[in-house]
């Protein structure tokens, strides 16, 4: 067999062993890149999917034309939401590791993403999220106690012990329900916003999926409808470098930027600094303010790094760089908005300190009362029958038969 | 009471879904300015315009997608695939999203879309344009499935199924949209005009999802069968000079086992037949069901009649289709056993 051939092979920067090198993530310095008039037609702004949108400097100072002047106390709230995910996604993890709960995913490093996005966004907004966007869940308010009893498949378990856990949905939040199967939600949110388009409703679609799932058929469905229909829609790629070991050159990042495939299909695409609250927030408004006003879709790519784990079930130690993480370019979301906070004069280690132990005690908190509602091997259980229901609106009678089966082979 | 060939039956059924329900829109490949390769929804966008049949991209993974996305959106989509051995690329859309959104958001969310799809061979259609793949999506927990034989029916049961608040993937055998076709194609066509069930209601009706039809009552043998071979078995059984029950189940799913089972009891014989492959068919549930209802009162081990596990082949279309010829063997070799 030939080591060599001439088929392209991409590797990844950085395997176990090896320096880690950053070297191919192209950057642009923050403040620089021009911000477009909403209306502009996305032929004239196809610079934006090959820029990098920043606005947080290295010391922690906004600047540039993409700068969202938000209130201090906005931001404190984002810098809360952040906080809250981060603290709640390493109590889950501690809970999955003490067999309390079968699987968990967390979001480190990611939570910018979902959090400024979110609150770029309109309550009545639908959102289509992927399994790594907790942070959608806690900036729109959804109870802990409720991402906690579905992680548990408890007796107060949204899903009725359905799903596997993070597969969260809140309908009177406007989140959709959450699969596994990737990048389907793309699709179906351009789907939604065509349909808020007939209605001639204002609301929007937003949704989330990885570069790797960027692969998917469904990711390119999802283009070129938004663009045939121009439906009101925020396709967002998040680049977290890492597909399980798959790294973004095998999703056909190292050609071309993944915002650039937004041009291609005659959307706007937008790459950004995805660990910059200020500037993903910026870049979001200014989507969501395009979708609204009928300038059409975008496709925004946000420039992370997955800091942890694909989930409780992967090592990333057999296929990265140990110490990747750290020489990420793009720095931690939660540090960079706490130095710009701290330079405004809004914010202070102390506080910092008292806000990461008040979300600690209520995420202690919420577990211990999710907890009494049950969890897989101990408390309260969902009644099995439940497992027939739903299928079908009504019950047919094969289900009904098939239930009445299991009932008698519990005894 | 109208004359109507089934396209005719199907295109009234939408467009008085269109009329009476603004959450009602058509969506396909096209569907809208031409009407459909089939005339199917000939001058629905005419008269209800292009928001509300929308003519789309041929990417029948994306058309499943945006109509769930609708759907979840309050919108009730029937989208067509343009030929069921096109559906494939939307399967997962299908299978994945569309039969489990009810089930995994326990009731949160439901998505009452109906597919559309011609299916069914003999029309020389070649193996891209004849597949009857409805055994794929019965084996799919959370869809109904539905095939109409005759005009009447198709319109009842397609008004029934936009109505449903589960997903229904409705399949029209396309050798029946013109007349009931017996399996001969060396006899000319006989049009919808010249049967019963050409006659069909102008206004609003329903043909309930999970009933099935007694065609013919007789007592010497069951046919189990739908969509195109509905029409074959009648004409074999007639040429046999047997008295036979011929069951049209119209849906697959929810399926009518009490009709399939009182009329087996009482004959003591079955044949099921269908056009797809026979290997893993549907035909084999119903072949389970059967035996394990009805065992006591069979006179003779149940026979089945299918196409052949091939692909359809184009130049071999009638060797192919379980005509006639086919199903009369399985009735003799019933008729026959002790």
């Amino acid at each position: 067999m030939k080591s060599r051939s001439r088929l392209h092979l991409p590797q990844a920067p950085a395997r176990p062993g090896e320096a880690p090198d950053f070297s191919y993530v192209q950057l642009s310095p923050a403040g620089v890149v021009r911000r477009p008039d909403i209306n502009a037609r996305s032929r004239d702004i196809a610079f934006l999917s090959t820029e990098l949108v920043r606005v947080l400097d290295d010391e922690g100072t906004a600047v540039g034309p993409w700068h969202p002047h938000l209130d201090a106390s906005d931001l404190q709230i984002g810098l809360r939401h952040m906080l809250l995910t981060r603290i709640f996604d390493d109590r889950m993890q501690r809970t999955q590791r003490a067999g309390k709960i079968s699987f968990y995913i967390r979001s480190l490093g990611e939570e910018a993403v979902s959090v400024a996005q979110c609150m770029a966004l309109r309550p009545a907004d639908m959102l289509f999220p992927s399994y790594r966007n907790q942070g959608l869940q806690i900036a729109r308010g959804i109870p802990l106690i409720d991402l906690m009893n579905q992680l548990l498949s408890n007796t107060h378990d949204m899903c009725k012990g359905r799903q596997l856990p993070v597969m969260y949905h809140s309908k009177a939040g406007h989140i959709f329900s959450i699969s596994g199967n990737l990048a389907t939600q793309f699709p179906q949110a351009v789907g939604w916003a065509m349909a808020a388009a007939i209605k001639g409703e204002d609301h929007l679609a937003a949704s989330w999926i990885g570069e790797g799932s960027s692969a998917e058929a469904d990711f390119h469905h999802a283009l070129l409808f938004a663009s045939v229909y121009q439906a009101p829609v925020i396709l967002n790629v998040v680049n977290n470098q890492w597909a399980i070991s798959t790294f973004q050159g095998y999703a056909g990042g190292e050609q071309r930027s993944f915002a650039a495939r937004g041009p291609g299909y005659g959307i706007a695409g937008i790459r950004v600094d995805g660990n910059d609250f200020l500037a993903v927030y910026a870049v979001t408004q200014w989507a969501a303010e395009r979708a609204r006003t009928g300038a059409g879709p975008t496709l925004i790519e946000l420039v992370t790094y997955r800091a942890a784990a694909h989930s409780t079930s992967d090592d990333p130690a057999r296929y990265r760089a140990k110490d990747d993480q750290e020489h990420w370019p793009l720095g931690d979301p939660i540090q960079r908005l706490k130095q710009h906070l701290i330079a405004l004069g809004e914010w202070s280690d102390a506080r910092h300190q008292a806000l990461s132990a008040e979300l600690e005690a209520l995420v202690v908190a919420s577990w211990k009362e999710a907890v009494t509602f049950g969890t897989m091997s101990e408390g309260p259980r969902l009644d099995a029958d439940l497992m027939f229901e739903d299928v079908f609106k009504e019950m047919p009678q094969h289900l009904e038969r098939q239930r009445a089966l299991m009932r008698a082979e519990r005894g | 009471m109208a004359n109507m060939n089934m396209i005719q039956a199907l295109n009234s059924a939408m467009d008085i879904m269109l009329g009476r329900d603004p959450s009602v829109v058509l969506m396909g490949e096209d569907i809208g300015y031409f009407g459909g390769v089939f005339r199917t929804t000939e001058g629905l966008q005419r008269k209800y315009g292009e928001h509300r049949v929308l003519d789309t991209p041929i990417a029948e993974g994306g058309i499943v997608a945006a109509a769930i996305g609708m759907s979840i959106n309050g919108l009730r989509p029937v989208a067509e695939i343009q030929f069921a051995d096109y559906i494939y690329p939307g399967f997962d859309q299908i299978a994945s999203e569309l039969a489990r959104i009810r089930y995994r958001s326990a009731g949160e969310f439901f998505a009452p879309v109906t597919i559309r799809t011609p299916c069914g061979g003999g029309i020389r259609g070649g193996q891209t344009h004849s597949q009857s793949p409805e055994g794929i999506f019965t084996h799919v927990s959370g869809l109904k499935v539905v095939m109409p034989s005759n005009p009447y029916d198709a319109k009842g049961l397609l008004i029934a199924s936009i109505e449903d608040d589960d997903p229904v993937v409705f399949f029209e055998p396309k050798r029946l949209y013109n007349g009931p076709f017996d399996g001969d194609p060396t006899k000319p066509a006989v049009p919808w005009s010249t049967h019963p069930k050409g006659q069909v209601d102008v206004g609003h009706y329903t043909v309930p999802l999970g009933k099935a039809d007694i065609v013919r009552s007789g007592g010497d043998v069951t046919v189990i069968t739908y969509g195109t071979m509905v029409f074959v078995a009648l004409a074999a059984a007639a040429t046999l000079g047997l008295d036979a029950e011929i069951i049209d189940l119209r849906s697959l799913v929810p399926l009518d086992v009490d009709t399939i089972c009182t009329s087996v009891k009482k004959t003591g014989r079955c044949v099921v037949a269908h056009e797809a492959t026979r290997f893993s068919g549907f035909g084999a549930e119903i072949l389970s069901i059967v035996q394990e209802e009805c065992f006591w009162d069979l006179e003779a081990p149940i026979q089945r009649v299918a196409g052949w596990d091939t692909p359809y082949p184009h130049a071999f279309e009638w060797e192919y289709f379980p005509g006639q010829a086919r199903v009369a063997t399985a009735l003799q070799t019933v008729m026959e056993a002790a």
